[in-house]
């Protein structure tokens, strides 16, 4: 019985659980209701760009690993969740090859040309938004409205448009709620915004399921909440201080809070592990930084929205701030240089 | 009765593995049977292995020297059992290294009394005379790392022992050895503590135990007779708080400074089955012949705490206990730290706290390698506030010298905190093992260049 060969392995023998893979499976599973909910406001011109991020996000990858004699690595959810962060960021009607390009750029961009998984610097999905805002700024700011009575049986033409040929809109809306405050100082109520009654990109709408799914992540500890805790803080504190100081100029906390891209970036892109800090301190600092910058950018920059550009810049202070706020080692009395 | 209240201070981050003690920690210690063969390895402990004075063919009795100390970092080794010494011969050990080893063949009709030593009055023996006994009983660290002890006990001149701090702790899941013999010993705990403090001087001791053996610590509180200045300390349950620096943290609220000792901040700590084995021994001038071993895992039968001479080959004992069909990797140790054994003919020696069994759906070590995610889990692991992610990095791009110079990669004690929570199961104690050893080897090229 004791002539069986054993096995040797370095210890620890034990493991605490949640892999990676599992970590990224349960973030698919939380962003899926708000993906759901934005194919219901929007129809199916939402579950097409939604389809061609992940599609493309994922035949990137592959060919990607293929091409650089990589091991194949698209079973690992990764690129799932940057399909479907990217898709979340677009409008409704925004054109299916214009998505491929995002989701091409995002992969190869935004992760591979870093060397994959882990040692991309910023958040891949948003490289791709940030990189299609650049090459078509009209078409990435043309919305379409929520809840049209047909958009379960027409696709908007426009999603369907060859690729470079400039698409043709049948209907559009005017405005998001950001962009309606920002040029024309209208404030849409605080409970449309929540429960996604209105227009914007798809993850723009229910800012109250990606809370949800935001939340179940945290609770099972697969992702910060002290990254969010601190993002939306400041957020609150910084626009709550300018709406006392000013209301008629200052937008509410409220409004802040659940327009725009904040939850979705909050809950799901700041978080991503890979673009934010290790350390406690790191992330209190990188989460105040991104939502400082949301506030600043939305009052007083030129653009509607700050959500994204906020997260790139925070992710790339997140090395420095590891380095920065590094933390005194035991039994030493001061930190080293490095 | 008084009231035990859990210490509330402890050290930064650790870890929460799940304990498993629950299946032997109520099993009294028993004795384990005389395999027919001893195989007693010369390297049991830290330092220069013994050097055998006995030969082929000779006979030698129970507690008998088979092998003296080969200097100030070395210790004896005493016959386990009384029989014939059949050949002498390199032995294999854990390490995977070969050891000059004796093989023992036991008198199966001896009554295996103990030959009587040279008896240390501990009212009459001064401090050196203490230690100098420590040393002549062949008395090991117990807790697993096999440092001889009296080096550990002789404090600098220049420094003062201010506690004796005795680790019951006993953090690594599985293992029950100390939880028994703090139950099941007591009398040889408070013996042996009272030779320590002398030797060391200390003007009072510390028994520091997790939360998870309130029986034990109630169970010495009880013992300890009021007029001796020994205090029960119960500390939150936290891995690794068996470790010499975070139990010091945890009960004395002080940092050991990087690169020092224990006796840098007043402190001695030697654990509480040495200190049992210390208090048995002594009055006697015995050698140390046997320790407690807790045998458990999924594929082990008949799990419990044993009383095993040393030199028992690992083979009898798991032949001993039974053990399942299927199983897959045995260790020596906690599963924190414990070493994989690839060789079932090595033996039980000093430093063997525990033998884990586990079948092949228990192991781990397979799991896939995925790339580090920066998920901070190890940083908010370990329990010395080191980077091991950054270092797992910079191990992959060979960075040695500057995991040293930037990342205290010398203060890493290889507690494997930072491995168990990791998501992508990146082997990160396995790198840091590998880098520190081969910065301590660079190191020691360029003073002999
Ligand atoms: S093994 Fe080293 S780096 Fe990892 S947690 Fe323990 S002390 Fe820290
Ligand atoms: S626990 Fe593993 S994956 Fe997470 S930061 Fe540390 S090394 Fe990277």
């Amino acid at each position: 019985m004791l002539n069986k060969t054993l096995h040797i392995s370095t210890s620890p023998h034990i493991v605490k659980g949640n892999s990676t893979q599992v970590i990224m499976k349960n973030v698919v599973y939380a962003l899926i209701p708000a993906a759901l909910f934005s194919v219901f406001t929007f129809g199916l011109s939402a579950l097409l760009v939604l389809g061609t991020a992940v599609a493309s996000c994922l035949i990137t990858e592959y060919a990607l690993c293929k091409v650089s004699g990589r091991k194949v690595t698209t079973s690992d959810y990764s690129a799932v969740i940057t399909g479907l962060l990217l898709g979340m960021t677009l409008p409704p009607a925004f054109p299916l090859w214009m998505v491929a390009c995002g989701g091409f750029i995002a992969i190869g961009l935004g992760k591979f040309v870093f060397g994959g998984l882990g040692y991309n610097v910023f958040n891949p999905a948003l490289v791709g938004r940030a990189v299609l805002q650049a090459a078509f700024p009209v078409a990435i700011t043309t919305w379409t409205d929520a809840l049209s009575a047909d958009r379960f049986t027409s696709i908007p033409s426009s999603v369907l448009a060859l690729p470079f040929m400039e698409p043709v809109y049948d209907i559009t809306s005017g405005a998001t709620p950001l962009s309606a405050f920002k040029f024309d100082h209208h404030i849409t109520p605080s409970f449309d915004l929540a429960f996604g009654m209105i227009g914007g990109s798809l993850g723009e709408t229910s800012s109250f399921l990606i809370l949800a799914g935001g939340v179940y992540l945290m609770v099972r500890k697969m992702a910060n909440w002290k990254i969010t805790a601190s993002i939306l803080t400041s957020v609150i504190v910084l626009s709550g201080a300018l709406h006392l100081f000013n209301a008629e100029l200052y937008p509410s906390p409220l409004f802040m809070l659940f327009s725009g891209g904040l939850m979705l970036g909050a809950c799901f892109m700041a978080t991503d592990m890979v673009g934010s800090p290790l350390t406690t301190k790191g992330i209190i600092v990188y989460g105040a930084f991104i939502g400082i910058l949301v506030v600043v950018i939305r009052i007083w920059g030129g653009l509607p929205e700050g959500v994204m550009y906020a997260i790139l810049l925070g992710n790339a202070l997140s090395p420095q701030l590891d380095q920065w706020l590094k933390p005194r080692v035991y039994g030493t009395s001061k930190k080293k240089k490095s | 009765m008084k009231m035990l209240n859990i210490h509330k201070d402890t050290f930064k981050h650790g870890v929460h593995p799940p304990e498993y003690k629950e299946e032997t920690n109520h099993l009294p210690i028993r004795q384990f049977d005389f395999a027919p063969v001893l195989i007693i390895p010369m390297a049991q402990h830290i330092g220069s292995p013994s050097e055998i004075v006995v030969r082929e063919g000779q006979e030698v009795e129970r507690g008998q020297l088979l092998a003296k100390s080969t200097g100030y970092v070395s210790v004896p080794i005493h016959a386990p059992a009384a029989g014939i010494i059949r050949k002498i011969a390199n032995v294999p050990t854990i390490s995977g290294k070969m050891s000059p080893g004796i093989f023992l063949e036991v008198f199966p009709f001896s009554g295996q009394e103990v030959a009587e030593g040279m008896p240390l009055d501990l009212e009459t023996a001064s401090a050196d005379e203490i230690l100098k006994g420590i040393q002549d009983a062949g008395i090991v660290g117990l807790g697993g790392a096999a440092f001889p002890t009296h080096v550990k006990l002789k404090v600098p001149d220049d420094k003062n022992c201010e506690v004796l701090l005795i680790n019951g702790i006993e953090c690594e899941p599985y293992l029950t050895t100390d939880h028994r013999v703090m139950l099941e010993q007591t009398e040889d705990v408070i013996h042996g503590i009272k030779y320590l403090m002398k030797a060391t001087g200390a003007p009072k001791a510390i028994i520091g135990i997790e939360a998870n053996k309130m029986d034990a610590a109630e169970h010495l509180e009880r013992h300890i007779p009021k007029d001796l200045p020994i205090e029960v300390k119960v500390v939150p349950v936290k891995y690794p708080q068996g470790a010499e620096k975070m139990l010091i943290t945890s009960i004395m609220g002080v940092e050991v400074p990087s690169g020092g000792l224990p006796i840098d901040v007043g402190a001695v700590v030697v654990n509480v089955a040495t200190a049992a084995e210390i208090g048995r021994l002594l009055p006697h001038g015995w050698g140390i012949q046997e320790r407690v071993v807790t045998i458990t895992g999924p594929g082990v039968k008949n799990k419990g705490n044993y009383l095993i001479p040393m030199g028992t080959p690992l083979r009898y004992v798991l032949d001993q206990v039974g053990i399942s069909d299927n199983i897959s990797e045995v260790y020596m140790g906690g599963p924190m730290m414990g070493m994989a054994v690839s060789n079932l003919d090595i033996s039980i020696v000093k430093g063997t706290s525990g033998i884990l069994v586990f079948n092949d759906e228990d192991v781990v070590s397979r799991n896939e390698e995925h790339p580090c995610i920066k998920c901070g889990a190890c940083v908010e692991a370990c329990p010395l506030s080191l980077n091991p992610s950054r270092m797992g990095l910079m191990a992959k791009f060979k960075a040695y010298d500057r995991m040293a110079e930037e990342q205290n990669l010398l203060d890493c004690f290889e507690c494997g905190s930072c491995s168990f929570v990791c998501p992508s199961y990146i082997p990160l104690v396995q790198y840091f093992r590998l880098s520190k050893s081969i910065v301590r080897k660079r190191k020691s090229a360029k003073q002999h260049a």
